[in-house]
């Protein structure tokens, strides 16, 4: 009986994968149009999305490459947009079965976003290595895939449509901001203190000197240190 | 491919995946303190709209039509309507309004 959950651990991770993977794959789209209208060569896009599978991190990388930002800049950004993901792979350790050896969990790793994150913290019981398998190999897929594709649209579709497609990545961010920011006082006064933030960095003379990717890494850690000041969460989330 | 682009490229692999992984392979225990667990919570919400605001204005190639795209994408967030649908709707309504002016 055992032995066969584990057998079909792998496809029922696969399945859990594909309403991820199709999600990624219009978020992508909308990278590799973003990355390619910034400069970037196609395989150069696509290669970022095949090594970094993140949509924040890669969208401020390709910022900073376009204004020839310093790598210290690149570090600093990569670790203050992506350090979530240290409180995700937390919470996922206290749920892995016995056969997460150190290598697997290197592997496994690699493939923690928000939304597989999401899915396999909602698992009940242990977790096992196939399923995370499963659960990554189609997400991953479907991100390289939508960059490809967003990536050549620049180049196949009208020059005024690629501009309107610009703006579909920001509202991607923003459609997932917003239901959350409605139900929650915290996370909407971390917005709104991020955004007016940024907004000063950008429109405000002096400082304005600043690049992109500081200013967001200045936002951040400014709207979320107050916040977790103002407004500290429970032990359940 | 540039020298260049391939040690960007290195920086930012290597600090995303060094961020997943270590602590996914190194620490077997809880964060305790709230005040960092609740700073780790609000950060993605933090970057996102740092990310959005006010570059999402400029993300067109001009501020009119990108305000209605973005009016429609808020409309439709507020919603709770679904991250395609939303980034469709923006898009085509942005491409819509190019169109008239």
């Amino acid at each position: 009986m055992e032995k066969k959950e584990v057998q079909n651990s792998y496809i029922y991770g696969l399945g859990k994968g594909v309403p991820i993977a199709l999600g990624y794959l219009s978020v992508s789209f909308g990278f590799g149009i973003t990355a390619v209208s910034q400069g970037l060569k196609p395989l150069e896009a696509i290669l970022i999305s095949l090594t970094n599978l993140t949509s924040a991190g890669q969208v401020v990388g390709v910022g900073i490459i376009a204004a020839a930002g310093t790598l210290i800049e690149m570090m600093i950004a990569q670790l203050v947009i992506n350090i979530r993901y240290c409180l995700m792979g937390l919470a996922l350790t206290q749920k892995l079965d016995k056969g997460f050896n150190t290598f697997h969990r290197m592997l496994v790793s690699f493939g923690i976003t928000d939304e597989i994150f999401g899915v396999a913290a909602a698992e009940r019981g242990l977790i096992n290595r196939r399923f995370m398998y499963g659960l990554i190999t189609l997400p991953y897929f479907g991100w390289g895939l939508g960059t490809a594709l967003g990536v050549y649209a620049n180049y196949l579709l009208p020059d005024d449509l690629c501009a309107a497609l610009g703006i579909a990545i920001y509202s991607m961010f923003m459609a997932i901001i917003v239901p959350p920011a409605k139900d929650d006082k915290g996370v909407l006064y971390t917005v709104m203190i991020a955004a007016l933030a940024s907004c000063a960095f950008y429109y405000v003379p002096v400082v304005s000197q600043i690049s992109q990717g500081f200013s967001i890494i200045i936002c951040a850690l400014l709207a979320a240190g107050i916040m977790a000041y103002v407004a500290p969460r429970g032990e359940d989330e | 491919m540039s020298k260049d682009f391939l040690l960007y490229l290195a920086v930012m692999a290597g600090v995303t995946y060094a961020v997943r992984m270590l602590p996914f392979v190194l620490v077997r225990g809880k964060i305790k303190s709230v005040y960092l667990q609740s700073f780790l919570f609000y950060v993605p919400y933090a970057v996102l709209a740092a990310m959005t605001f006010p570059y999402i204005f400029y993300s067109t190639q001009n501020v009119i039509t990108a305000l209605v795209g973005t009016v429609v994408a808020f409309a439709l967030s507020f919603k709770r309507c679904s991250l395609i649908v939303v980034a469709a709707a923006s898009a085509v309504f942005a491409y819509l309004t190019e169109l008239v002016f």
